[in-house]
């Protein structure tokens, strides 16, 4: 009977429902087989960890990079980060340091915690949801700081080479070598603009810039200033000198002063004439433009850093008629002054004013040293012109700098 | 020794300062930091004397009533206003929610000193105009070639240029912009640089001293 229930039961299907049956029991077991084949296969680790001592750094820094896992870039079960771990000893414990997302070789270890001369093991750890795999231990590394910054290299051999020209300039100079310096217009009209404000009987205003007075603008400023001192201390006329920082402030306060007692008038130095405005820009240019207005300076000197307040003051030196002398290493603002002055001293020259004025050798080899380098600057770059056409990168990497 | 001292002082300064540059070692990072920390305190005693000076200068205008001494009168009270509001004060630093008093310091820095130098520096453009109307002059050849190139490069700048020029205006004005300017500017950087690292040579060798007084 029951026999005969199971045939009854068998018989009521069709050829095709029979096949349908067994090819889904297939898929099934076929699944049920690969899936058990996925969740069975362990994560592989990251390989070829290595890390080392970040070069050209202060120390306390190791740079670590390693082989993806095999498994990085897969949609299920695969790396979702790694993680780095650090310990003092190969046997100590490892804890983590950083970590990265998939799909990412390097890390940087930069930890405060981190000491100089101290040896460091390292582990990489592919994590993927549910599981996890740790790399070989790297180590030992030790962090240390270099004393050289390898990157630089090009630059230290140039700044040798300038030195070594700016020399052998100066050498040749102290044996007498005849070195031509163009004339400056700028400079020349120094005296000529101090001695119009004088048969004027108008004050002279001098304004040192925006720079602080460690810049080398403000520098080359002060020395232009103290030529000036000199020969308004020689005319008695009255020098009025703004200063934009109160560190500028005193600085020109000495070099005026020295320029009075170098030509033997410390007695008509009045220290209130060069006097702190304030450190903000706009401000500084309205206040210097209502000193143009109102003490109506025969000539206006404008040497240093300057920005956008350039024409500010150039422009009201011109509506009031003065006589204009400006200098700036501000390749934007030449022209603004180039358009409302007299004269421009084009960035180099402002710093060639003292030995143009001087005419000291050693300062002059140092000027003709510096068209000895600019000269060397010009070959280079033909050079580099020439050898890039032809192919050769070489010569253009010797002076890649990597900071 | 009044020079020797100074000049010895500049050279080992400049000298630590530069080779810095050269080295990472932790030993020379501190220095460059303290040297930047002094550079501030020497900076802030300098500040002191700056405010003497600006306080006397402007106080003896306005006892003297000398021409314009009610802008002395001006700056004095000012000068004193915002020291007070600065010691006294509340001052919100940072970001600032909607509503919240800022105090009296940081208030009349931005309702009063912003808006006047936005003012002043709003004034440049009718100076940049009365400029460029003598400069772009067509007194010489030189001159015309540069009114010839502003109005070019004016024109290149614009919608109206291309316009009427089918496109040539803007192509020969970056051709001007990014040739024969780019080529003058960076000449006149290379030439700064130069001067620059001479001039610090200099100064740190003890051959340029102007800036100590004398020549």
């Amino acid at each position: 009977m029951g026999h005969s229930q199971k045939e009854s039961v068998w018989g009521s299907c069709n050829l095709f429902s029979r096949k349908a049956i067994l090819f889904s029991l297939t898929l099934l077991v076929f699944f049920n087989f690969h899936l058990k084949d996925t969740q069975a296969h362990p994560l592989s680790p990251p390989t070829e960890l290595f890390a080392q001592d970040t070069p050209n750094d202060h120390g306390k820094s190791i740079s670590l990079n390693w082989n993806l896992s095999p498994d990085d870039g897969k949609v299920e079960g695969g790396v979702l980060s790694y993680e780095i771990l650090r310990s003092t000893g190969l046997q100590g414990v490892f804890e983590v340091v950083g970590s990265v997302p998939a799909g990412t070789k390097e890390f940087t270890d930069q930890d405060t915690a981190l000491v100089n001369s101290h040896n460091y093991y390292y582990k990489s750890r592919a994590v993927a949801v549910t599981d996890s795999a740790v790399s070989e231990i790297f180590g030992p590394v030790t962090p240390s700081g270099q004393w050289f910054h390898t990157g630089k290299t090009s630059v230290f051999v140039a700044t040798l080479l300038f030195c070594l020209i700016i020399i052998v300039a100066i050498s040749y100079a102290k044996r007498g070598g005849k070195l031509y310096i163009r004339p400056l217009a700028g400079i020349n009209a120094v005296d000529e603009a101090i001695g119009r404000a004088t048969e004027m009987g108008q004050p002279i205003l001098f304004v040192p810039g925006l720079g602080e007075a460690y810049e080398v603008a403000t520098i080359a400023a002060f020395t232009i200033l103290g030529r000036v001192a000199r020969k308004t201390a020689e005319y008695q006329s009255r020098l009025i000198v703004p200063a934009y920082y109160p560190m500028v402030m005193v600085v020109s306060q000495e070099v005026v002063k020295s320029a009075y007692m170098d030509v033997g008038r410390p007695d008509i130095y009045n220290e209130k004439d060069i006097f702190f405005v304030t450190q903000e820009q706009f401000p500084y240019a309205a206040a210097v433009n209502g000193i143009m207005l109102r003490e109506r300076p025969a000539a206006n000197f404008y040497l240093g850093k300057f920005y956008a307040e350039s024409l500010m003051l150039a422009e009201t030196g011109f509506l009031a008629g003065s006589i204009q002398i400006a200098g700036t290493d501000e390749p934007i603002q030449i022209p603004f002054f180039v358009a409302a002055c007299d004269y421009v001293l084009i960035g180099e020259e402002l710093y060639a004013a003292s030995a143009y004025l001087s005419r000291d050798p050693v300062q002059l080899g140092t000027l003709k040293g510096q068209d000895w380098n600019k000269l060397a600057i010009v070959i280079l770059v033909g050079l580099g012109i020439l050898t890039a056409t032809l192919g050769f990168a070489w010569f253009i990497n010797l002076f890649n700098v990597n900071i | 020794m009044r020079r020797q001292l100074p000049l010895a002082i500049t050279f080992i300064t400049a000298f630590t300062l530069a080779v810095q540059y050269f080295i990472p070692h932790r030993t020379f990072e501190i220095l460059y930091e303290v040297s930047q920390v002094w550079l501030q305190i020497v900076g802030a005693f300098a500040m002191v004397l700056g405010i003497v000076s600006l306080w006397q200068l402007h106080w003896g205008k306005a006892r003297g009533r000398k021409p314009g001494w009610g802008y002395s009168i001006v700056t004095l009270v000012c000068l004193t206003a915002m020291i007070v509001f600065g010691f006294t004060g509340p001052t919100k630093l940072g970001e600032v929610g909607p509503g919240e008093w800022i105090g009296p310091f940081n208030w009349s820095y931005d309702n009063v000193l912003s808006p006047l130098s936005a003012t002043m520096f709003a004034l440049l453009a009718y100076f940049i105009a009365s400029a460029a109307y003598r400069a772009f002059r067509a007194r010489t050849a030189l001159a015309t070639i540069l009114l010839l190139s502003a109005v070019i490069v004016m024109l290149g700048r614009v919608p109206l240029g291309d316009v009427i020029s089918f496109g040539l205006f803007s192509k020969v004005a970056n051709w001007l912009l990014y040739v024969p300017n780019v080529a003058a500017k960076r000449a006149i950087v290379i030439g700064v640089g130069l001067g620059v690292a001479a001039m610090s040579l200099k100064v740190m060798l003890g051959i340029e001293r102007s800036y100590m007084g004398g020549e």
